[in-house]
């Protein structure tokens, strides 16, 4: 009967079907764009000739379209091109490095603070007060400062200002995740509580704290180029694109392009990011 | 039968702004091996309390503030929390009102079926997918197999309450609290459930508790009814007895509230009223402000729960439930006449209302 009424369909419940998948726009530009500039960054002993620390005096500041130069040369006549794809190397790697590691303790304190709540939420949460009454790069600054310039101390930096973000989004989501029927009948079923945390949990609340980190690498990016302009970041001549602002800043008004460039390239990976983080969210969103 | 869970004088209370909610005050029940109860009540009645602090699930602020938990005879309320815990949760499991917040959103089903038997109960892998298929067959679920790699969403409501009851078993329970199991679905999907309920009940000597605000639903599946008003068991006992015959008039008025499907109704008979405000603790009964067969003594005496002489097993906590037997010919006039008094005022008001708008 039901047959005839509903040809090919009965009434059990539907078999998990296929999701129809429309295309993620921001996921797949972002990606692709992203990607691009790491693969350039990766072949950039392919893509030009040129060593960027070799400078050339009598090649000096040419302007973009310069025969063999396709960007110019900066003031010490090293090729800016080369300078670019070579410090993409440094700036990516230290950027999303420098991400890891606030992602890795922020989240986990986050979990903690929210899961068990009482006073060692409150010693988390009081800590977390204390680092962000500081203005970030205020405190990265005098981090650095003190460490001393270079990578090392950057990461460390970045961690100690960077975690209190993670720890902030993630336990607030755990307040609310918590009182989930599914997170209370995890804990009625006696498994672990270590378990609940990282298998029920942490897959539920990370989604925001993803979603955050990939402007956070934009925004640890910025603080290195930051550091460089001020000549707290790598040493030169160490190609990055902080420095090669710096550098390129006071000849703002004849040559344009030697600070200009580089912050185009900030802006390309800021914009790839943010895509991404955008299409992560839709792409988990639909879920 | 031997008595599985007992408990006696729980009492919960919730830390708020302005006071102490009150929220369950000196509940006690008792559920034998293979028996089911129901505890009925209006929403804030605290029936879903009572469960979660059964399982040291209270929300946040909740507190335990005093009673007794007997496992098997055991009193387990002098353990240490975590100890405790541990006892309950291997004891009972829950079932929760609405299986898509139940289920975890970013695991397969199966994986949570399986869950359990591989971590606590030291199954291997392939075992413990063995039984997440079986205990997945038991609750009726067509072409397991296929259906452990669901995710929760793409499965419909009777599907995932099923998933939940099998996860629910998975940790091979003796008692089954369920929380409003069937409130999220349609009626035609709400019998399946229930059927599978009292299937496995019946099959495995299970003990249930079925919370509900659904007469019918408790009427359906359990031996035992407890009805919760304003955080206490107001009467209790066996179905028929206190569908025939109720003994306490909120019970009374909650069955006349269920229309007749025979007959034409020209007027649903509510309760008039609110429930008390549970963070003021009143003298006397809490339900006397809405009782329509209200005597003076009741404002000033809360009436204790107790067995009642005619009764097999019925109790009930009214002074006056020696009157029952004339509450009928009272009750449609004296309820009427309250609905009236409501609407009334009500209409006052609005009338008040648009007078001031018109004059402003």
């Amino acid at each position: 009967m039901t047959a005839a009424v509903f040809p090919g369909r009965t009434l059990t419940a539907a078999a998990p079907r296929k999701r129809k998948r429309k295309r993620n726009i921001p996921l797949i530009a972002g990606l692709t764009l992203f990607g691009l500039i790491v693969l350039a960054a990766v072949c950039a002993p392919l893509l030009t000739h040129w060593d960027p620390i070799q400078q050339d005096l009598l090649h000096a500041r040419l302007a973009p379209g310069a025969p063999d130069h396709l960007l110019g040369t900066d003031e010490l006549g090293r090729d800016i091109f080369s300078r670019l794809l070579y410090g993409a190397r440094i700036d990516l790697r230290v950027g999303v490095l420098a991400v890891v590691s606030p992602f890795i303790i922020g989240t986990t304190l986050g979990l903690i603070a929210g899961w068990f709540g009482g006073w060692l939420d409150t010693v988390i949460m009081r800590v977390v007060d204390v680092v962000v009454a500081f203005p970030f790069l205020v405190l990265v600054l005098a981090l650095v400062f003190a460490l001393g310039a270079g990578t090392g101390s950057i990461y460390v930096a970045i961690t100690v200002v960077g975690w209190v973000a993670y720890c902030r989004i993630v336990r607030g989501e755990v307040l609310v995740a918590k009182e989930q029927e599914y997170a209370l009948a995890a804990r009625s079923s006696g498994l672990p509580t270590w378990r609940i945390l990282f298998r029920h949990l942490l897959p539920n609340v990370v989604l925001q704290a993803i979603v955050y980190s990939m402007s956070d690498i934009v925004l640890t990016i910025l603080a290195i180029v930051t550091l460089g302009y001020l000549g707290l970041g790598v040493p030169p001549p160490t190609p990055d694109w902080g420095s090669m602002i710096e550098d390129g800043q006071q000849f703002l008004l004849t040559q344009w392009y030697l600070a200009t460039l580089p912050g185009l390239a900030v802006v390309l990976t800021g914009l790839a990011l943010a895509l991404v983080a955008d299409g992560l969210v839709e792409h988990f969103g639909r879920r | 039968m031997s008595t599985l869970l007992e408990v006696h004088d729980l009492n919960v209370e919730i830390p708020v702004p302005h006071g102490n909610l009150h929220a369950v005050r000196g509940v006690s029940l008792r559920v034998d091996a293979g028996e089911a109860i129901g505890i009925v009540g209006e929403s804030g009645s605290g029936k879903s309390i009572t469960l979660r602090a059964l399982l040291g699930l209270l929300p946040q602020p909740a507190k335990v503030t005093g009673g007794s938990i007997l496992l098997d005879g055991v009193d387990v309320t002098g353990l240490p929390d975590r100890r405790r815990q541990k006892v309950l949760t291997q004891a009972m499991s829950m079932v929760f009102q609405d299986s898509l917040t139940a289920l975890n959103p970013v695991m397969r089903v199966g994986e949570q079926i399986a869950e359990v038997p591989r971590r606590r109960l030291g199954m291997s892998r392939s075992q413990a997918h063995a039984r997440a298929v079986e205990l997945m067959n038991q609750v009726g679920i067509p072409d397991p197999e296929r259906r452990y790699r669901a995710y929760p969403h793409e499965l419909s409501g009777g599907m995932r309450q099923r998933i939940c009851i099998a996860i629910a078993l998975s940790t091979e329970p003796r008692l089954i609290l369920a929380d409003e199991p069937t409130t999220a679905l349609d009626v035609t999907i709400q019998a399946q459930v229930l059927d599978v309920i009292d299937r496995l009940r019946r099959e495995q000597q299970l003990g249930l508790v079925l919370v509900s605000h659904d007469l019918a639903v408790v009427s359906q599946t359990c031996s035992q009814v407890y009805v919760m008003y304003a955080g206490r068991v107001v009467e209790a006992g066996p179905v028929r007895a206190l569908l025939e015959r109720s003994r306490h008039p909120y019970t009374y008025a909650l069955l006349r509230s269920v229309p007749d499907p025979d007959t034409v109704v020209r007027r649903l008979l509510t309760i008039p009223g609110q429930p008390p405000d549970l963070t003021a603790t009143p003298d006397g009964c809490s339900f006397a402000p809405r009782c329509p067969f209200v005597a003076e003594s009741c404002h000033h005496q809360d009436p204790p729960l107790v067995l009642l002489a005619d009764g097999d097993g019925q109790r009930a906590a009214c002074l006056r439930s020696d009157t029952a037997l004339h509450w009928p010919e009272w009750s449609d006039r004296a309820i009427l006449e309250q609905l009236d008094a409501e609407q009334a005022a009500a209409a006052a008001l609005l009338t008040e209302q648009g007078n001031a708008e018109v004059r402003s």
